[in-house]
C-alpha cells in the first residue's frame, strides 16, 4: 500500500470539473513531482489531496486511512503540511515567530524541531528576529518550508516552491528538499521548472487537462522523447 | 524669564496636560478599533457606543457601591466598578458576535457588510444605553479632584500662572500606560497573542497552522471590551458621561486609528496623541500666551484662536482627509483603507 494516494480524483472549484480521474501516488520518503502545462490542474490536484476543494468522485488515502472527508486543518493534525505558492509566511512576524506558529498545534517542546529547521536553513538562524516580510524571496520560501516542517509532518506538499526565485536559490531549495526527503518525509510538489524538478524526482506525473498523461520515474520521463518535445522544450 | 515660565505653565495647564489625558483616552479607543480592523477585518462603527455601554455599567455599579458607602478614598469609586463594566461589555460583545457577526463570517461576507452590521449594533446599543441611563449628562467622579492645584502652585512658586493636574488626568495616563504595556506583552509574548497577530497577518495560513478562528475572534472581543470600557470610564471621569458625546467620539477615534495606520496598535496610540494635540492646539485661544512672550504693547486684541472649539471635530476630519490623500497607510505602515 502506498503512503499517500489520490485515487481517481474528479472535481473542481465550481460547477465545471478541472480534474478528470487524476491519480497521484507517493511512497514514504519519496519525492513525487507534478509537472505539466499551464492550466493542467497541477495545483488543483495538490489542493484536492489537501482537502482545499471538493472532489465528488475518488478518494484520498493517507497511510491506508481514508481521509477524503477531512478538512485541511484535520489533515494537518494527521501529519500533512502544505506550503502555498504565495502569501505563505506571516509578514509582520519574526522568522522565529513564524516557525512557532507552524508548531501551534503542538504542546510539546518545539526547540529541537526549530534547531533542525535552522540546521536545514542556516540563514534563517541569523535572521530569526527579523520580520519574514523583510526577507528576500528565496529566504521567505525557506521560512515557508520551515514553518510547514514545524508540525513534524509525514507528508510535505509544496506548491511551486521555486516560483520567482533566482536559479542559484532554486538549486539550493531543491537540495534542501532532497535533504528533507532523506529524513523519511514524503514530498509532493508542483513545479514549473519541470526539468530540474524531474531531475530530483523519484516519481513524476505529467498532467494535461486534468488527466494523467505520463507517469514514471523522473529519469525515465526526462528521457522520454514525447515528454521532452511537449513539455521540456526539446 | 518669569514671563517665559508663565507662558510655559499656561500652555501646560490648558494644552499639554489636557491633551495628554485626552490623547490617552483616544489611544485606548483607537487600539480597540484597530484590533477589530486587523483581526476581524472591518471598521467597527459601534465602538463609541460600546464605550458608552461599558461606562454606563460602571456608573451603575459606582452608584451601587456609593449607596453601600464603599469607596476608594482619594481615588474614584468607578475603578472598583470597572471589572463589572468590562464583564458586562464582554458578554454583550460575545453575544453580538454569536448572533450577528458569526452569521456573516460563515457566509464569508465582504467587509462592508460587517460595517453595516456594526452600524446596526451601534443603534441597538444607542437605544439600550439611553433606555437604561437616559440621554442626560451624568457625573460620577468622586474622591479627590486634584493632584496638583494651580492656586497652590502659584502661591508656592510666586508665579502668575500655575498648572493643575486632575486626579482623573493622572489616572488616565497611568492606566493607559499600564493597559497598553499589558496589551503589547500579550500580543508579543503569549501563544494566544501571537496567534492573533498571525491571524491578522495571513488568515489562510493561520488556518493551515491549526489556529482556531473562533478562539481568536472571542479573545479579540474580550480585549475590545476591556479597552473600550476603560477608555470610556476614563473619559467619563475626566469630563462627564453623555451617550451622545460617546457616539461623537467615534470620529476622533477613527481618525486616530487611520492616522496611525489601521491594524497597527502602536500606530493607534501615536494617532491618538496626534489627533488630541491637534484638536486642542488648534482650538486654544493663544491671546494670553502671546501676551507673555511679546513685548508689553504688542499684546493682541483678538483671541488668537485658529478655530472655535465648536469646530474641533473638523480638525480630526481635516487630518483624516490629509492622511488618506498623502499617506493612506498611516504614519506606521498599516493597511490602506
Amino acid at each position: 500500500m502506498s503512503y499517500l494516494v489520490g485515487d481517481n480524483m474528479t472535481g473542481g472549484y465550481g460547477a465545471a470539473d478541472i480534474l478528470h480521474g487524476c491519480n497521484i501516488i507517493a511512497e514514504k520518503g519519496e519525492i513525487a513531482v507534478i509537472v505539466g502545462p499551464n492550466g493542467a490542474g497541477k495545483s488543483t490536484a495538490m489542493k484536492a489531496i489537501f482537502g482545499m476543494l471538493n472532489i465528488h468522485t475518488g478518494s484520498i488515502l493517507l497511510d491506508g486511512e481514508n481521509i477524503t472527508s477531512l478538512s485541511p486543518q484535520a489533515r494537518v493534525a494527521k501529519g500533512m503540511a502544505f506550503v502555498p505558492q504565495t502569501s505563505n509566511v506571516f509578514p509582520t512576524m519574526s522568522v522565529e515567530e513564524n516557525l512557532e506558529m507552524g508548531a501551534f498545534l503542538r504542546r510539546d517542546d518545539i526547540s529541537k524541531t526549530m534547531d533542525e529547521v535552522f540546521d536545514l536553513f542556516p540563514i534563517l538562524k541569523d535572521k530569526r528576529s527579523q520580520n519574514a516580510g523583510e526577507l528576500s524571496g528565496g529566504q521567505r520560501q525557506q521560512v515557508a518550508v520551515g514553518r510547514a516542517l514545524m508540525t513534524q509532518p509525514k507528508v510535505l506538499m509544496l506548491d511551486e516552491p521555486t516560483a520567482g526565485v533566482s536559479p542559484i536559490v532554486m538549486d539550493e531549495l531543491f537540495d534542501n528538499i532532497i535533504e528533507v526527503a532523506r529524513t523519511g518525509i514524503t514530498i509532493l510538489m508542483v513545479e514549473q521548472n519541470a526539468r530540474q524538478a524531474l531531475n530530483i524526482a523519484d516519481k513524476g506525473y505529467v498532467m494535461v487537462q486534468g488527466r494523467n498523461k505520463f507517469t514514471d520515474t523522473g529519469q525515465v520521463l526526462l528521457n522520454n522523447p514525447e515528454v521532452r518535445k511537449s513539455f521540456l522544450g526539446g | 524669564m518669569e514671563d517665559l515660565l508663565n507662558a510655559f505653565f499656561l500652555m501646560s495647564n490648558f494644552v499639554f496636560v489636557p491633551a495628554i489625558a485626552y490623547g490617552s483616552q483616544l489611544a485606548l479607543g483607537a487600539v480597540g478599533v484597530t484590533l477589530v480592523y486587523g483581526i476581524l477585518r472591518f471598521s467597527n462603527f459601534a465602538h463609541g457606543d460600546i464605550m458608552a455601554f461599558g461606562t454606563m455599567v460602571v456608573i451603575l455599579f459606582t452608584w451601587l457601591f456609593q449607596s453601600y458607602g464603599i469607596n476608594l478614598g482619594p481615588l474614584p469609586t468607578a475603578i472598583l466598578a470597572l471589572p463589572f463594566g468590562i464583564i458586562a461589555t464582554a458578554i454583550f460583545l460575545l453575544g453580538s458576535d454569536k448572533f450577528v457577526y458569526k452569521f456573516y463570517r460563515e457566509k464569508k461576507a465582504i467587509p462592508v457588510t460587517y460595517l453595516i452590521a456594526s452600524v446596526g449594533i451601534m443603534f441597538v446599543l444607542n437605544g439600550i444605553v439611553r433606555f437604561i441611563i437616559g440621554p442626560n449628562d451624568q457625573r460620577f467622579a468622586d474622591g479627590e479632584r486634584f493632584i496638583i492645584k494651580a492656586k497652590a502652585m502659584k502661591q508656592y512658586l510666586g508665579t502668575a500662572e500655575g498648572v493643575s493636574i486632575k486626579v482623573s488626568q493622572g489616572l488616565t495616563v497611568i492606566t493607559a500606560v499600564i493597559v497598553v504595556m499589558a496589551l503589547f506583552w500579550f500580543l508579543n509574548k503569549t501563544r494566544t497573542g501571537k496567534s492573533m497577530r498571525a491571524f491578522s497577518d495571513n488568515e489562510d495560513l493561520a488556518l493551515l497552522s491549526g489556529i482556531s478562528p473562533d478562539k481568536v475572534v472571542s479573545v479579540t472581543w474580550i480585549l475590545v471590551a476591556i479597552l473600550a470600557t476603560i477608555a470610556g470610564t476614563l473619559y467619563g471621569l475626566d469630563k462627564s458621561f453623555k451617550p451622545f458625546t460617546y457616539f461623537m467620539l467615534l470620529l476622533p477615534i477613527f481618525a486616530s486609528a487611520i492616522v496611525g495606520g489601521l491594524g497597527n496598535p502602536l500606530g493607534a496610540i501615536a494617532g491618538g496623541f496626534v489627533i488630541a494635540f491637534s484638536e486642542i492646539m488648534i482650538t486654544y485661544p493663544y491671546k494670553k500666551f502671546v501676551a507673555y512672550i511679546v513685548p508689553g504693547d504688542w499684546k493682541p486684541d483678538g483671541l488668537v484662536q485658529l478655530l472655535a472649539t465648536d469646530y474641533k471635530f473638523a480638525v480630526s476630519f481635516i487630518i483624516l482627509v490629509l492622511v488618506l490623500l498623502f499617506k493612506p497607510t498611516g504614519i506606521f505602515a498599516g493597511k490602506s483603507v
